[in-house]
């Protein structure tokens, strides 16, 4: 779920008039034990005046002695809770920040995983190959036809699978540890080998759902003769390594693979995306027939 | 006399990917000069959430990031629907330079090395005492 606006706080450590100036150090280990608590926090040089942030809620820090610090803003709306820190400590200002936050309702990070995909529209085509190939429904498609992060919260910790299959290499991950996923420059090694893995990717079957499919029924097959649960399970992590095995370039976790739905499900969501890629292109295509 | 270049600072927070020494030392480095800049704690975070202020640092002229991958700042702008007008911003990558070069794009004006398709990158001068 994204958060609104109002939900969002920030805080401003401000020397203008009406405060003392902070000393340098001070000013670093303040601003660098908030940002670690995840605030944003602007800073006002002596001389410098309020601005709207955008935010409701503006918590400013400062040694104030003179006439307190107003706000030009358009939203009569924007509260400014003004906090005289002279004297404390770095921790004991995040602490005044946190107890605002809890009386406000608005957190800093309020358990946000920051991990998701992000698109590079200039190199994306719009095949839609993300949308048939995600798992949990991260991707969706635009009003306008066009693929989309829809669900980022669904997308799995340091799983960067779908930009492992991307053709483009248009999707983007950047919290991930390596190029070109994490943002980084594309190289003519990179497009070469994105190509080869998705060759890859078709001669293991089709695709990658075809391959699940393959081991699911091959499964279903000795279950059915077998119905032991404990070696159903078994089984079930044994095909699961042999897959992650085959698809070590995609750099699935574990965690994920473990994690994947049932094979019936599977077979769901993946028609399910298909139909909706292939939904999606063909409106795309109605719309813009010279293409 | 020009008016100073806008700087945005991102901790990159909630992930190891920059070099803890180099976003101390730009967080240092800036906050013990005389220049005005703006912090943010994280900004795939506030792209996920559609920060409002994410808008008033994209309509700044000549806006300076130091950050990670241009690429990865130029989209995490846009899908929070507020594109960093072409031309008008640039990135200074902390994942890639060492907190003097940063510092000293940030705070001295230096020219921001631009990485061209083989990933390598023309690196700025050391600054001294940035």
């Amino acid at each position: 779920m994204v958060s609104t606006s109002q939900s969002v706080q920030r805080v401003i450590l401000y020397e203008g008039n009406g405060s003392q100036p902070v000393e340098p150090q001070e000013r670093y280990a303040t601003m660098r034990a908030l940002l670690d608590r995840g605030y944003s926090v602007g800073a006002v040089r002596p001389g410098g005046r309020l601005e709207d942030q955008g935010h409701r809620e503006l918590v400013v820090l400062g040694r104030f002695g003179g006439t307190p610090p107003t706000i030009d803003s358009h939203d009569a709306e924007v509260r400014l809770h003004l906090r005289d820190i002279t004297g404390l400590a770095p921790g004991a200002v995040v602490e005044i920040v946190e107890g605002l936050c809890d009386d406000t309702g608005a957190g800093a990070a309020d358990g946000w995983k920051p991990w998701f995909p992000v698109i590079d529209f200039d190199r994306c085509t719009n095949c839609m190959q993300c949308l048939s190939f995600c798992l949990f429904d991260v991707y969706g498609v635009s009003g306008e036809g066009k693929i989309q992060v829809q669900n980022q919260t669904n997308c799995k910790t340091d799983c960067p699978a779908c930009s492992r299959v991307c053709p483009e290499v248009a999707i983007l991950f950047p919290k991930y540890k390596a190029g070109p996923i994490n943002g980084d420059a594309i190289s003519d090694d990179d497009l070469r080998r994105e190509a080869m893995k998705v060759d890859i990717s078709s001669l293991l079957g089709g695709d990658i759902y075809a391959m699940l499919r393959d081991r699911s029924e091959k499964a279903k097959s000795r279950f059915s003769k077998e119905r032991d649960d404990d070696r159903a399970l078994k089984e079930r992590q044994r095909c699961l390594k042999k897959l992650k095995d085959g698809m070590g370039d995609l750099e699935i976790p574990a965690e994920v693979l473990s994690s994947l739905p049932s094979a019936d499900e599977i077979q769901l969501k993946a028609r399910q995306a298909a139909q909706r890629a292939k939904e999606a292109l063909a409106k795309n295509a109605a719309n813009n027939p010279a293409n | 006399m020009s008016p100073p270049q806008p700087i945005l600072y991102c901790r990159c927070a909630y992930a190891k990917v920059v070099p803890a020494d180099v976003k101390d030392g730009v967080l240092e480095r800036l906050a013990c000069s005389d220049v005005a800049f703006d912090s943010v704690a994280d900004l795939c975070e506030m792209s996920a959430k559609q920060d409002p202020a994410l808008e008033r640092f994209a309509k700044q002229p000549g806006l300076r990031i130091a950050a990670c991958y241009p690429r990865a700042v130029k989209w995490l702008f846009s899908a929070a629907g507020h594109p960093l007008p072409e031309g008008q911003a640039e990135v200074v990558n902390m994942r890639t330079l060492s907190a003097d070069q940063a510092a000293a794009c940030l705070i001295e004006g230096a020219p921001v090395p631009q990485i061209d398709a083989e990933g390598s990158s023309e690196k700025p001068p050391t600054g001294d005492g940035a």
